[in-house]
């Protein structure tokens, strides 16, 4: 089994050096193609390979990278933006490559933003990576003293710098737009679509945003090609991806496996199953912005579509694991107070509503709640949850797991509220 | 146009529009809270939902918010489809979980917005059951109230502030549910249109501070409309007494001149309408200099006596802040001879090469909408902000044109605000700026230059030269004034529809004459130019059209020799416009001086006979605004004590005269057609607003008080059991009462007569959709006002007009130039006594360059001295850098200054004795 992204990782996790990483083929891909291949055969090679982002939405890159206008005549900036804000409940997977093979982020940025044409990319990272931006730094001013950036990389004529941007820490900020208002100095409210970043977006010029792992893959794609890429994966979609558990399974972790595993693999083989004494009852396959699936949905593979016909989403593919002796309402109420917190306050639904929701199933679980809490969590599920009620993807997100909880463990939200306590305690 | 159904029924709707502005603009009701008609939309309230269909067979839809959403050709949406009334009464429920339910102590009440749009969505049942959140409210300033825990958090406040007005000190701070809308600390609020919060903001968080001190409800309001009297903008106001006291002032809509906004001497000035000073009665000053209070019938056969004594010699002044009807009848009842304008010498023949200019139709006068559509702006020496601010808002939607374009190119549709901001960000149309000393315009001007009133002039002449040789050029340019007029020449003819504004402002009539210049050169290259004058008072503009641009002025009369018996003076503080040694060598000649005012102001305390006159709140008048634009405002309520308007009092002396001068004239409306009748120039006047025959559909007058004015007949109640009756208005189509046609319906009532708006469900300010032809834009009744200088074509050899170009402004022996320095709050003679208005006036002040106050031996907080014929003026300085070197700019109508209109220069010294005299109040922005 390949795995390109994790093939140059140390056990000790000490970062891969400039030159380590180009011993083993690093950045081979910017040579060969900058100032070598156009910008459109990049951009076929990406269109083919069929990459869908990793940060959450599985839009395919090259598609998204497609809508960039590719006007000579405009002498303005166009910019690239890594999306390394990585604040989603239960993800750690950008982490890893930034910690410990940052070259490869530097690398795909390189190739990205020259598909693109762009002359300015910024890695927005997460505050409490410290460790990662010490290490991108280092990478960056490597690939400086390389030729790698700058000005006329590699003769090519072709220009590109790129900054590592701290986020001031807020969840909302990893959303792609209002990230891009963030970047400039502005409140992180998300935009509306359209105008889309390609189009409009970081100070008004093109603009393409892309999930640290999103831009990790594509290095690899250049170089062994559209066929290698889609042949990783073992179900619908390419590649393989950073997979992850977190819950009371013996060995929560992550780990690079192809696309289309399925969930039981991940959890019995590669978390070793549950520890003793706990069964599993449920998951958030994607983050904790998705709605839970059951033992029912083990057997299912890992691919967007798959698990999004199931009735969740496959977001950042990284799973936190429900057991049998932890409270469903306590877990959902934590999740959504998360969000509530992380809410922009931009548009009602979200800003008002999750609150309320909160509200409503911290007294639930502490024993207050009433028959009609019910009525109110469902009214409000459907108020704040469905697309296009809400300003940006947080809140739909953040109530999701709560509408998939009344659906599978209703009972416990009833027995809450039959016998005023939680028997969890 | 495309076709769009909503609810089965098919309409026309324009193509530009979103989906909400559509709908609103069918008159159907749709809830909304963040969206403007003015500032476009950004979809974060989420109130405005409707579904769309994909198709016929489409039988869920989408919800989607119809503000967001564009227009497109068949469109199949619905409004009542259950999901989407669902969720809208859901976005109130959730906005409601926080809010204050106490509507009855809540200043909003009556006149919400969120009232209005909670009913229509239709939420009444409460289930939240949590505590609340509640905020620290702040002190904003002596003009508006802050309640934050009213806030539902709809971005229109900072939207307003920052994106529309250019402030940077209200913002939204912190996030999630604890958004906080106000400065970063307490303090007041800087921008000059702060006040237009109490009716962008849908709650009651930004209130009318000086209406809560005597508070009244909207449907308990006296209302009429009326005319600004801050500036010659002329912005249509709706003024509401109650009790006998002018209580707020609200914007009324116009969509070509103020549409939806005031500035805050507008909305807070009026406070003068209460003033202590107010003359109330009738009186004659005694041997030890009091007054003696007589009757009106004694007073009007003192007047007549001395008047009709024989041989007797009469004069009278006039004044640019009094209506065209008042100056009409004093010149009528002394003689076209014996009237004198009341401008200075100085102001009146600016003002008469700016009514010349005008005439020529030489270039367009843009109204404020017209503004917004130029492409490029020059402004030469006129401080727009404090002298005319209504128009610096226009311009700073005028520079937003540059990111229109930049947002067309793309498609992003115009009402798409964020996008379009966000597209464009710091891109703007070209704003040139050339002034004596700092200005508010600067943070959106490509290019400001500094230059005393003179040395303005010369870069305007300049430009012409350059745009067309055959305009008179400077004959001594320096390379620098060279290279600036060539880059302001070349951003000019880059542009389709540039705009030059000058005005009155420098007290340079070269100035004014150079901007014609520009603007005429530009015509000559094929632009569409537009040319504004800012004129000082609100009918300056009236005054100088009444004798078609050739009045006698008050230097003509004040360097007189003769003696007079009688001097008439009609709303106007000589104080303000001439040096107090002439003014009083020349009432040393003046047996007998009659003074009809507002306020007991210097010129009324000198005066033998005092007789009280009504204000704007009171009383009916015609104005003719900067652009020529007849507008007529009405009295709210009738005064008590003695007063009466101007033009009454003067029927009323010329009939005790026995004149037969006025021939049949006793009514006001008679008064307007007379002017039209005289005046060639006027003759539109009486069409500025139907004459007092006028009824409505139903055959009524029209009510100044709401259908809900119950409090009416027991205002009294409490000393008789007896309602008096009510005054009858025999003067204007309005009644002074509840009943009458006050249900207004869109375009059933002239909007130039309607007094306060709403309708049914909309008892806020936003009402105003419902009488729009379209949503945002012209009402159903056309604007009020008509404009009186027509375009027309041009005149021939325009450039051989203006060619008195002056010499480059030079040290002249240790003299400097005098420049005029503005302030929105004190600058003006009336506002400046409102409470309010006289907390936020600067100091008097000299402002000097650095290099200035070096030369001088002067540092900020010491005085300055000049002797000005035979006075000595004394101010505190102020050091600027941005103050341009060669003059010194003083603080216009605030402090003694009066004593400096007149001259172009003075000498200076260190006043050694200066004490400062009053704690400062200077605000940030006018430093
Ligand atoms: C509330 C919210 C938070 C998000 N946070 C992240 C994040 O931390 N990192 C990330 O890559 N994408 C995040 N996304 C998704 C981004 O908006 C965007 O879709 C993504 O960066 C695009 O990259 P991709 O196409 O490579 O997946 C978030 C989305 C939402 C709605
Ligand atoms: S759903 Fe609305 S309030 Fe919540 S984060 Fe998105 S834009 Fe902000
Ligand atoms: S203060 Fe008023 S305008 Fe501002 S957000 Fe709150 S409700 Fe809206
Ligand atoms: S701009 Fe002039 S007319 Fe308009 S509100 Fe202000 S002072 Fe009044
Ligand atoms: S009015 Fe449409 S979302 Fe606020």
């Amino acid at each position: 089994m390949e795995t390109p992204l994790t093939k140059n990782m140390r056990a000790d996790k000490s970062p891969v050096a400039l030159s380590d990483y180009m011993s083993t083929g690093g950045y081979a891909a910017v040579t060969k193609t900058i100032g070598k291949s156009s910008p459109a055969e990049v951009l076929q090679v990406v269109k083919d390979s069929n990459l869908r982002g990793r940060g959450g939405a599985g839009f395919p890159a090259g598609m998204k990278w497609s809508f960039v206008p590719m006007n000579e005549d405009d002498p303005g900036h166009k910019y690239l933006v890594a999306n390394a804000d990585e604040m989603e409940p239960g993800t750690f997977k950008d982490r890893l490559i930034m910690e410990q093979d940052p070259h490869q982020l530097i690398e795909g940025m390189i190739l990205a933003a020259y598909t693109i044409q762009a002359d300015v990319g910024y890695i927005f990272i997460r505050a409490e990576y410290h460790y990662a931006i010490r290490e991108l730094k280092k990478a960056i001013s490597a690939c400086h003293d390389k030729g790698f950036l700058g000005k006329n990389i590699l003769d090519s004529g072709y220009n590109l710098d790129i900054h590592v941007h701290v986020s001031a820490g807020r969840y909302i900020c990893g959303e792609e737009t209002a990230l891009l208002n963030s970047l400039e100095g502005k409140r992180a409210h998300p935009r509306a679509k359209p105008p889309f970043p390609q189009v409009s977006g970081l100070w008004g010029r093109p603009t393409i945003v892309n999930n640290v792992e999103s831009l990790a893959c594509v290095s690899h794609i250049v170089n062994n090609g559209a066929d290698w890429f889609k042949s990783l994966g073992i179900g619908e979609d390419s590649g393989t991806k950073l997979f992850g558990i977190s819950g009371r399974v013996k060995k929560p972790g992550t780990w690079e496996l192809p696309m289309g595993t399925p969930i039981r693999e991940l959890v019995e083989v590669h978390a070793g199953g549950m520890q003793d004494g706990y069964k599993l009852r449920g998951f958030l396959p994607g983050g904790a912005s998705t709605d839970f699936l059951t033992e029912a949905h083990l057997d299912l593979p890992m691919d967007y579509d798959v698990i999004m016909k199931a009735g969740s989403r496959m977001g950042t593919g990284q799973m936190i694991i429900l057991d049998d002796k932890t409270c469903p309402v306590a877990m959902v109420e934590n999740v959504v107070s998360f969000f509530a917190r992380e809410s922009c306050g931009f548009c009602t639904p979200c800003r008002e509503g999750l609150p309320w929701v909160e509200k409503v199933l911290h007294a639930i679980e502490v024993g207050e709640g009433v028959p009609e809490d019910l009525q109110i969590l469902e009214r409000q599920g459907r108020f704040i949850g469905a697309v296009g009620n809400t300003h940006c993807a947080l809140a739909p997100g953040a109530i999701e797991p709560l509408t998939s909880a009344l659906k599978y463990f209703r009972e416990d939200f009833e027995q809450h509220i039959r016998d005023k306590k939680c028997s969890y305690q | 146009m495309p076709t769009i159904i909503v609810d089965g029924i098919s309409y026309q709707v324009d193509a530009n529009d979103n989906l909400l502005e559509a709908l609103l603009g069918l008159g159907l009701d749709l809830p909304y809270f963040c969206w403007h008609p003015s500032m476009g939309s950004i979809g974060s309230c989420r109130q405005c939902a409707v579904i769309q269909y994909q198709d016929e067979d489409d039988q869920q839809g989408r919800l989607v918010m119809s503000c967001m959403t564009p227009v497109t050709e068949g469109a199949i949406l619905s409004i009542d489809a259950e999901p989407a009334a669902e969720f809208r009464s859901a976005v109130i429920e959730n906005l409601m979980i926080n809010h204050p339910h106490d509507c009855p102590v809540c200043e909003e009440g009556g006149e919400c917005h969120l009232q209005d749009m909670t009913v229509m969505a239709g939420h009444s049942m409460r289930h939240y059951k949590g505590l609340k959140t509640t905020h620290r409210n702040q002190y904003l300033g002596p003009l508006l109230n802050h309640e934050m825990n009213r806030c539902i958090a709809c971005y229109r406040c900072v939207r307003y502030y920052q994106d529309y007005a250019g402030g940077t000190d209200l913002a939204v701070f912190g996030s999630r549910g604890r958004v906080y809308f106000g400065r970063h600390e307490d303090g007041v609020l800087q921008s000059e249109f702060a006040g237009n919060l109490v009716e962008v903001c849908p709650t009651g968080v930004f209130t009318d501070k000086p209406l809560s001190e005597r508070y009244t409800r909207k449907w308990d309001l006296q209302s009429a409309p009326a005319v600004c009297t801050g500036c010659s903008m002329g912005c249509n106001i709706s003024v509401a007494e109650r009790y006998g006291e002018l209580r707020r002032i609200h914007n009324r809509y116009n969509s070509e001149v103020n549409g939806y906004f005031l500035c805050d001497r507008g909305r807070f000035g009026g406070g003068f309408v209460n003033h202590e000073d107010r003359i109330r009665r009738c009186g004659v000053r005694n041997a030890s200099g009091v007054y003696d209070p007589v009757s009106k019938q004694q007073m009007l056969e003192k007047v007549s006596a001395l008047i009709s004594a024989a041989g007797s010699k009469v004069v009278a002044i006039g004044s640019p802040r009094a209506s065209l009807e008042s100056n009409h009848l004093l010149g009528k009842l002394v003689g076209r001879e014996n009237f004198y304008s009341g401008l200075s010498g100085r102001e009146q023949s600016i003002i008469n090469a700016i009514y010349a200019i005008q005439q020529t139709g030489g270039a367009r006068i843009p109204t404020l909408r017209e503004v917004e559509a130029a492409d490029a702006v020059l402004i030469l020496g006129e401080d727009v902000t404090n002298t005319s601010a209504r128009l610096a808002l226009s311009l700073r939607q005028t520079v937003r044109n540059r990111s229109k374009e930049m947002a067309n190119q793309i498609q992003i549709p115009l009402w798409h605000d964020a996008a379009v901001r966000k597209l464009a960000q710091d891109e703007k149309s070209p704003l040139v700026l050339v002034t004596a000393s700092e200005d508010r315009l600067e943070d959106v001007s490509c290019l400001t230059h500094r230059a005393g009133p003179d040395d303005t002039a010369r870069i305007g002449y300049a430009i012409a030269n350059i745009i067309d040789n055959r305009y008179s050029r400077p004959a001594d340019l320096t390379d620098n004034e060279q290279t600036l007029a060539a880059s302001i020449a070349s951003i000019l003819k880059n542009a389709e529809k540039p705009l030059i504004i000058s005005g009155s402002g420098s007290l340079n009539l070269a100035v004014v004459e150079a901007a014609a210049n520009v603007a005429w050169a530009l015509k000559g290259e094929n632009k569409d130019s537009g040319l504004i004058y800012c004129v000082p008072e609100c009918n300056s503009l009236g005054v100088t059209m009444l004798h078609d641009g050739n009045s006698n002025n008050l230097d003509d009369l004040l360097s007189g020799s003769d003696d007079i018996d009688v001097a008439i003076v009609l709303e106007n503080d000589l104080y303000r416009r001439a040096g107090s040694t002439a003014i009083n060598s020349w009432l040393g000649k003046v047996k007998n001086l009659v003074v009809i005012d507002q306020l007991d102001n210097p010129t009324a305390s000198v005066a033998t006979l005092v007789l009280p006159a009504a204000s704007f709140a009171e009383t009916e008048g015609t104005l003719v605004n900067y652009e020529g634009r007849a507008q007529r405002s009405f009295a709210a309520f009738l005064p008590q004590g003695d007063i009466q308007g101007s033009w009454q009092w003067l029927l009323d002396i010329a009939d005790q005269v026995g004149t037969q001068k006025f021939g049949s004239i006793r009514q006001f409306d008679q008064v307007t057609e007379d002017i039209a009748a005289q005046n060639a120039a006027l003759s539109g006047v009486t069409k500025a607003a139907p004459d007092a025959s006028y009824r409505s559909g139903a055959g009524q007058k029209i009510a100044r008080m709401t259908h809900r004015a119950s409090g009416r007949t027991a205002m009294v109640a409490d000393v008789t059991m007896y309602e008096p009756q009510q005054p009858v208005d025999n003067t204007s189509a309005l009644a002074f009462t509840m009943e009458g046609a006050n249900l207004i319906k869109p375009g059933e009532v002239p909007s130039s007569l309607t007094p306060y708006i709403w309708s049914p469900g909309w008892n806020s300010n936003q009402a105003i959709i419902k009488f729009q032809a379209e949503t945002g834009g012209a009402l159903t009744d056309s604007d009020p006002g008509v404009r009186l200088i027509a375009t027309a074509s041009p005149v021939a050899d325009l450039h051989t007009r203006h060619t008195t170009i002056p010499a480059i402004t030079r040290h002249q022996g240790g003299s400097l130039q005098l420049v005029p320095g503005y302030h929105l709050f004190g600058s003006e003679e009336l506002s400046a006594y409102s409470k309010a208005i006289a907390e936020l006036t600067p100091r008097g002040y000299f402002a000097v360059h650095p290099d200035v106050a070096g030369q001088l031996g002067v540092a900020d907080h010491d005085g300055l001295e000049t002797q000005i014929n035979g006075a000595n003026v004394q101010l505190e300085v102020v050091v600027s850098e941005s103050v341009a070197r060669q003059c010194v700019v003083y603080s216009y109508g605030i402090d003694a200054t009066g004593e400096l209109v007149h001259e172009k220069r003075g000498t200076f010294k260190k006043a050694e004795s200066w004490e400062s005299s009053r704690p400062s109040n200077l605000i940030m922005s006018d430093r």
